[in-house]
């Protein structure tokens, strides 16, 4: 645990990306090699099972202290982390512990699955052999959600400079369902063969929003144009008989959409699909009825008749069991439309049309009947590009209708009044600025009331900090907002006023890191403020 | 108790046999100090009274003033009370200062820490009936390290800047903590100070009390003619344009808030040194259990709940309400 709480503290004490990245990279180069792996597992949303609840933990930790739980409970939102106040509360330990990352992993691992007593002997032994920087990481672990600054990405090109290895091409290593348990350094990060698990996807490549006129991209003729849906982005995998369905936020998906295991019947084996999951009857859904879908891991038989759901494919990234995302767009699409046009009428997988247009200007004009025909607006995707990695600007673009929309981090909520007394309702919301959060926006509408309970269970569960009414939150949530138009606010302390912010998405499926930033909002007031 | 030694009044702490008020935050004719942060020693009292350790910053803070001076132990009658000041730790010549009016005794701790830094001294417990405390630190997460082991910690940290060629720039009180992170300090390189910290430097040397050589940073320094240096300088002006001159550097805050990882974070330094001159959680609960008091006054900090605890505990606890802790930054000063 030492030689991991000292990469803590050195990624902990730096606001520098390039300091952090070089402790990262030190540490892959000396680590132990289980250390190492649950590392990358751990900074890439791997974690091990919860194996205490948190009431359990407060409760321990004030008898160790010697304190009465009340006091334990009034200073952890003063703390607003409840590893942390664990770790402050016990009293300090004369010793640290030199095992590393993996024994104490393995530990509570063990913890599991035994008696309530062995449980908390386990855990109060382990807080007594660990100092406080230890604990506080020893107490994460317990708690599980292990963000404390570090993003895959970050993670990943640390991992690269210290193994010689593209960054590409080990964030597609890392994708997929490996633990440290299943793999080893070497197949994950060495081996020649990095396809050998069936089910790892490729990373996403995400799209840019176009906020100048499309003759800032040049010719028109070498770009390709299809509509943006309004779903669920998504990855299907057929290979070894087997079908996969991945989401962006790289979360495997396969058995939340039953309707895509017909798709190995069709489609061969080698074959990899990019393209977006939709509710459908006739033509997209609402997007409303796919996300009755999203939260549920087993889909009820009246569900999968009311939103069934397909995959509308516009992207073909491997063929035949090679990797053809250096092809050119142009011709990958080619390949995935002969694939298509194989399929029967009912499969599950069917083909998003491209829009053909002579110039951008009637490529504009389509765009504006965008919503007629149930789409957000277009995707403008160059001919010759080929399939990158995470977001880069330069080939894909988003052309959005005009509607505005922001994706923020809530980071306060507040009980309503009246009807919604009771219900937390009121919240804000906050962009990343380096690696802070900053308010820039209240809102109070746009979910329904299911959302509003539901987001109420949370709050109350995951409350920092009270300041009178209104409770600082984990920020965990990330909502789309959508909203008229935007204006410079010296009153607001991010220098920016929403016109009609309403939460028009609950974005489960956003990872917290993806939420935007606060240059992305001056940008925006840039080009419509 | 039909008449108690102390009252608390919308001036600030009084005594009525004595016709005194004790760190008033209202013009009063009468003030007791107990030491010379902005919070406790305010401007326009007609006559102050503190420890002769205290009186040449307070003159240096509050400019021509009338001081009745008294060294620790010595008693003073004032009307119908006996004084006394006794060693708090918190700064150098900083007080509890002790009120006896009929065999009943009061101390007024103003803010305390146990720990003897080296510099103030070292605080020393007075037996009495009633202790009015402050809470800052009053909770259990705060548990202070001893100096030596933050010592260390801070001559590692100038350390590897100077070997990396970058500055280091300590953020810190100008009274007290800088000082005392002065003898915390190796001789490691040069120590340059903002005037506001240099200020203070030479009122207490000149009194006598031993510090670390300085340099005092000027309009047109070079810092390339200081290498490895140390910077010294309050809070604030390490976020500002005076920082700049100083080329590559890092930056550190020393204080209690450092504990939290939060704070520490929203500071958006470098490093955090714990290093508080407010009593931590066990240190609070020393001084009240050693004063053999049975009645506890709470001020400024986390009042509620440490008088909550200090009443299931078998005190008789009070919060009271003061303005301690509201001048300048308190986050920095603590």
């Amino acid at each position: 645990m030492k030689d991991f709480a000292d990469l803590f503290t050195a990624l902990d004490q730096s606001t520098k990306t390039s300091v952090k990245v070089a402790a990262l990279a030190a540490y892959f180069d000396t680590a132990a090699e289980s250390d190492k792996l649950w590392t990358i597992a751990l900074f890439s949303g791997r974690r091990p099972k919860r194996a205490v609840t948190t009431t359990k933990l407060r409760e321990w930790a004030a008898q160790e202290a010697g304190l009465p739980l009340w006091l334990f409970e009034e200073s952890y939102p003063i703390v607003g982390d409840l590893a942390e106040t664990i770790a402050l509360i016990l009293p300090k330990s004369s010793t640290s512990s030199d095992y590393g990352l993996t024994h104490w992993i393995n530990a509570l691992r063990d913890l599991s699955d035994v008696d309530e007593p062995v449980r908390k002997l386990g855990i109060t032994s382990a807080w007594a052999e660990l100092d406080t920087g230890q604990r506080f990481l020893f107490n994460k672990l317990l708690t599980g959600g292990f963000r404390i600054g570090v993003s895959q990405k970050l993670m990943t090109r640390a991992l690269a400079q210290a193994s010689g290895k593209p960054e590409a091409e080990l964030a597609h290593r890392l994708m997929g369902n490996w633990t440290p348990d299943s793999t080893n350094w070497h197949d994950l990060i060495e081996a020649e063969d990095a396809s050998a698990d069936a089910s790892r996807p490729y990373p996403f490549y995400l799209a840019y929003g176009l906020e100048d006129a499309p003759d800032t991209l040049g010719a028109s003729s070498d770009w390709c144009a299809e509509w943006k849906w309004d779903g669920i982005r998504g990855q299907l995998i057929i290979r070894d008989g087997q079908h996969f369905t991945w989401s962006r936020g790289e979360e495997l998906m396969t058995d939340r959409f039953p309707e895509l295991a017909r798709a190995p019947d069709f489609i061969p084996d080698g074959t990899v699909l990019d393209g977006e999951i939709l509710a459908w009857r006739n033509g997209p859904l609402p997007f409303n009825a796919l996300q009755k879908r999203i939260g549920r891991k087993t889909v009820p038989k009246k569900l999968l008749t009311e939103a069934p759901v397909i995959l509308y494919a516009y992207d073909l990234l491997e063929w035949g069991g090679v990797d053809v995302r250096e092809t050119p767009f142009q011709e990958r699409r080619k390949s995935l439309a002969q694939l298509c046009e194989t399929l029967p009428q009912d499969a599950p997988v069917r083909l998003s049309p491209q829009l053909q247009f002579t110039d951008w200007a009637e490529l504009a004009g389509q765009r504006a009947q965008a919503r007629d025909a149930k789409a957000e607006g277009v995707m403008l995707k160059r001919a010759a590009s080929p399939y990158l990695a995470g977001r880069k600007k330069g080939d894909w673009w988003k052309w959005k209708l005009d509607t505005l929309t922001i994706d923020a981090v809530m980071i306060y909520a507040q009980q309503g009044h009246g009807r919604r007394a009771n219900l937390f309702t009121d919240f804000t919301f906050a962009v990343w600025n380096g690696n802070d959060l900053v308010p820039f926006t209240k809102a109070y509408s746009g979910l329904t009331d299911q959302e509003f309970r539901e987001i109420t269970a949370w709050v109350r569960k995951n409350t920092q900090q009270r300041f009178g009414p209104v409770r600082q939150v984990t920020p965990e949530h990330v909502f789309e907002f959508a909203f008229e138009g935007i204006q410079e606010s010296p009153r607001h302390k991010s220098g920016v006023a929403l016109r009609f912010p309403r939460m028009s998405r609950w974005r489960k499926d956003k990872p917290l890191q993806e939420a935007n930033t606060l240059d992305d909002l001056n940008e925006m007031l840039r080009t419509y403020g | 108790m039909a008449n108690p030694v102390l009252t608390f009044r919308p001036e600030g702490i009084y005594c009525p046999a004595g016709d005194f008020y004790i760190d008033p935050w209202r013009h009063v004719d009468r003030a007791l100090i107990t030491h010379a942060h902005a919070d406790h020693a305010r401007s326009g009292m007609g006559h102050y009274m503190c420890t002769d350790i205290a009186a040449p910053v307070m003159r240096h803070r509050l400019g021509e003033i009338s001081i009745d001076t008294i060294t620790y132990g010595q008693t003073r009658t004032i009307g119908g009370a006996t004084v006394s000041f006794h060693p708090a730790g918190h700064v150098p010549g900083s007080a509890q200062i002790r009120v006896e009016v009929a065999g009943e005794i009061w101390v007024v701790s103003g803010d305390y820490k146990l720990e003897d830094d080296g510099l103030s001294t070292a605080f020393e417990p007075v037996t009495c009936h009633h202790f009015i405390t402050e809470s800052t630190f009053g909770l259990p997460v705060f548990r202070w390290q001893p100096q030596r082991d933050v010592a260390r910690e801070l001559n590692a940290w100038w350390q590897s800047c100077a070997a990396q060629g970058k500055t280091a720039m300590l953020g810190a009180y100008s009274l007290g903590k800088a000082q005392r992170l002065m003898t915390m300090l190796g001789d490691h390189g040069p120590i340059l100070t903002h005037g506001a910290v240099e200020g203070t430097n030479a009122v207490l040397r000149a009194q006598g009390i031993a510090l670390p050589d300085t340099v005092q940073v000027t309009q047109d320094i070079n810092i390339k003619e200081y290498p490895g240096a140390l910077v010294i300088a309050p809070p604030s002006a390490l976020n500002a344009t005076w920082a700049r001159k100083f080329g590559p550097r890092e930056t550190g805050f020393a204080s209690g808030w450092m504990a939290l990882r939060g704070i520490r974070r929203r500071r958006a330094g470098d490093r955090g040194f714990v290093v508080s001159d407010h009593a931590d959680w066990s240190g609070l609960l020393r001084a009240i259990t050693e004063t053999d008091a049975e009645n506890i006054y709470v001020t400024h900090g986390y009042t509620e709940i440490f008088a909550r605890y200090l009443a299931e505990n078998g005190w008789q606890a009070q919060i009271v309400q003061t303005e301690f802790g509201e001048a300048e930054d308190t986050e920095e000063a603590a």
